[in-house]
């Protein structure tokens, strides 16, 4: 199964990216193997609706779990009905969460915020 | 003369000084573009006549005509459109209404349809026009509101435009045509440091502009230490006082109820004129 993980590193042992729509990356994990590749999030620098887009780019990667601290609700309703899990994540490594996620103890991201529409991380 | 009333912040006194110098020139018109907290009608209490829808265009799809192409979805830069599932999402809060989804679409599979984002009323209020906009809860862009409130603004008498506060696409879109800006500031450093933005807008725009000192306080002379160094004119204050403080807090206009006030605003207006006209010929002789 893949896993989406917003990031800011192309690295597995590295910290999971505290924003869904404006991460620089995705790491796309093979929940098996462990194999990871990297997508750029094109949204990252998106005047507005980063979260939309940031959305399409996961559900397109074929991943049916995301594991993020915190997603927007226009993000949301583009990734629950393209299949894509929401589970909350927390401290650790990515590779770390992952682990967690497949022993099943993280729990689903219930806490989807309004969005942070109109404002920019920079 | 169409003059915007102009305040990097909220409650620095904007509709203070829009409604009362509405009230003090015969025959203005008063617009409020603050669309997000129309609130000068609390003060001039104009009698509506007339009250209007506004529309914008959005997108809506034709079941069973989409193939799949997403040519909508890479073609909208505010990203108002996905494509989950063989079937295309639309948000139609971040639709700025271009149009260009439905123009891409080579099956014809969307469509423009109307969406109520807010209302526009039109009064009057003595021999003052009142026009006010009010956008609907939840709404991100009251543009197409302010731009339906000025549409139909001709040159000629005393137009007085109740701008919103800060330096964005709203304050923008209401300064558009003006002849004078008027910017109201605190005597305060946050209100010296929303006084410096939104002059730094006057200047991209590059209309005239004079500055209001709101609630001015004796011995303070943060903003006009300000105004002196950019060599703008500081046309009026008002002081910092109690009675000011409480008819405003009633919803009553200064101009009304301290008649020296009224003066007071009238010759603000003549001062915008002044410094305008002064402009105008300044810039026809470069």
């Amino acid at each position: 199964m893949k896993i989406a993980v917003p990031c800011s590193e192309k690295n597995i042992n590295g910290p999971i990216y505290q924003a869904f729509g404006r991460a620089p990356y995705f790491l796309i994990v093979d929940s098996e193997s462990m194999a990871y590749e990297s997508i750029d999030n094109a949204a990252m620098n998106a005047g507005g609706g980063a979260g939309i887009q940031a959305a399409q780019i996961v559900a397109d990667s074929g991943a049916e779990v995301l594991i993020a601290p915190r997603c927007g609700q226009n993000a949301a309703n583009v990734l629950m009905p393209a299949g894509v899990k929401l589970m909350k994540a927390v401290s650790g490594t990515i590779a770390e969460v992952v682990d967690l996620y497949k022993q099943g103890k993280l729990e689903t991201l219930e806490d989807v915020h309004a969005g942070h529409h109109g404002q920019r991380l920079s | 003369m169409r003059v915007c009333v102009l305040s990097g912040k909220g409650g620095a006194g904007k509709t203070l000084v829009a409604v009362n110098l509405a009230h003090s020139v015969d025959e203005a018109r008063y617009i409020d573009c603050d669309i997000e907290e129309p609130n000068g009608a609390i003060f001039l209490k104009p009698g509506i006549v007339h009250t209007q829808w506004v529309n914008v265009k959005t997108p809506q799809r034709i079941e069973d005509r989409c193939k799949g192409c997403r040519k909508c979805v890479d073609f909208c830069q505010f990203h108002a459109l996905a494509f989950v599932k063989n079937s295309v999402m639309i948000f139609p809060e971040l639709c700025h209404s271009c149009g260009g989804c439905v123009k891409v679409c080579p099956t014809g599979a969307l469509r423009e349809t109307d969406r109520c984002i807010g209302t526009v009323e039109k009064g009057k209020a003595g021999n003052t026009s009142f026009a006010h906009g009010i956008l609907s809860q939840g709404e991100p862009s009251g543009v197409p509101i302010i731009k339906h409130l000025l549409a139909d603004v001709q040159d000629g008498g005393p137009v007085i435009i109740d701008c919103p506060p800060g330096s964005a696409c709203t304050a923008m879109e209401s300064m558009e045509g003006c002849d004078f800006c008027l910017l109201v500031a605190e005597p305060t450093l946050f209100g010296v440091h929303n006084l410096k933005m939104v002059y730094g807008l006057t200047k991209v725009f590059s209309i005239p502009c004079g500055v209001v000192i709101n609630k001015a306080v004796p011995g303070n002379e943060v903003a006009r230490r300000f105004c002196k160094q950019y060599d703008i004119p500081v046309l009026m204050e008002v002081p910092y006082e109690k009675r000011i403080a409480k008819l405003s807090s009633e919803g009553e206009m200064i101009s009304e109820k301290i008649p020296q006030y009224r003066q007071k605003f009238a010759a603000l207006y003549s001062a915008m004129q002044e410094v305008a006209g002064d402009e105008t010929i300044s810039h026809s002789q470069r």
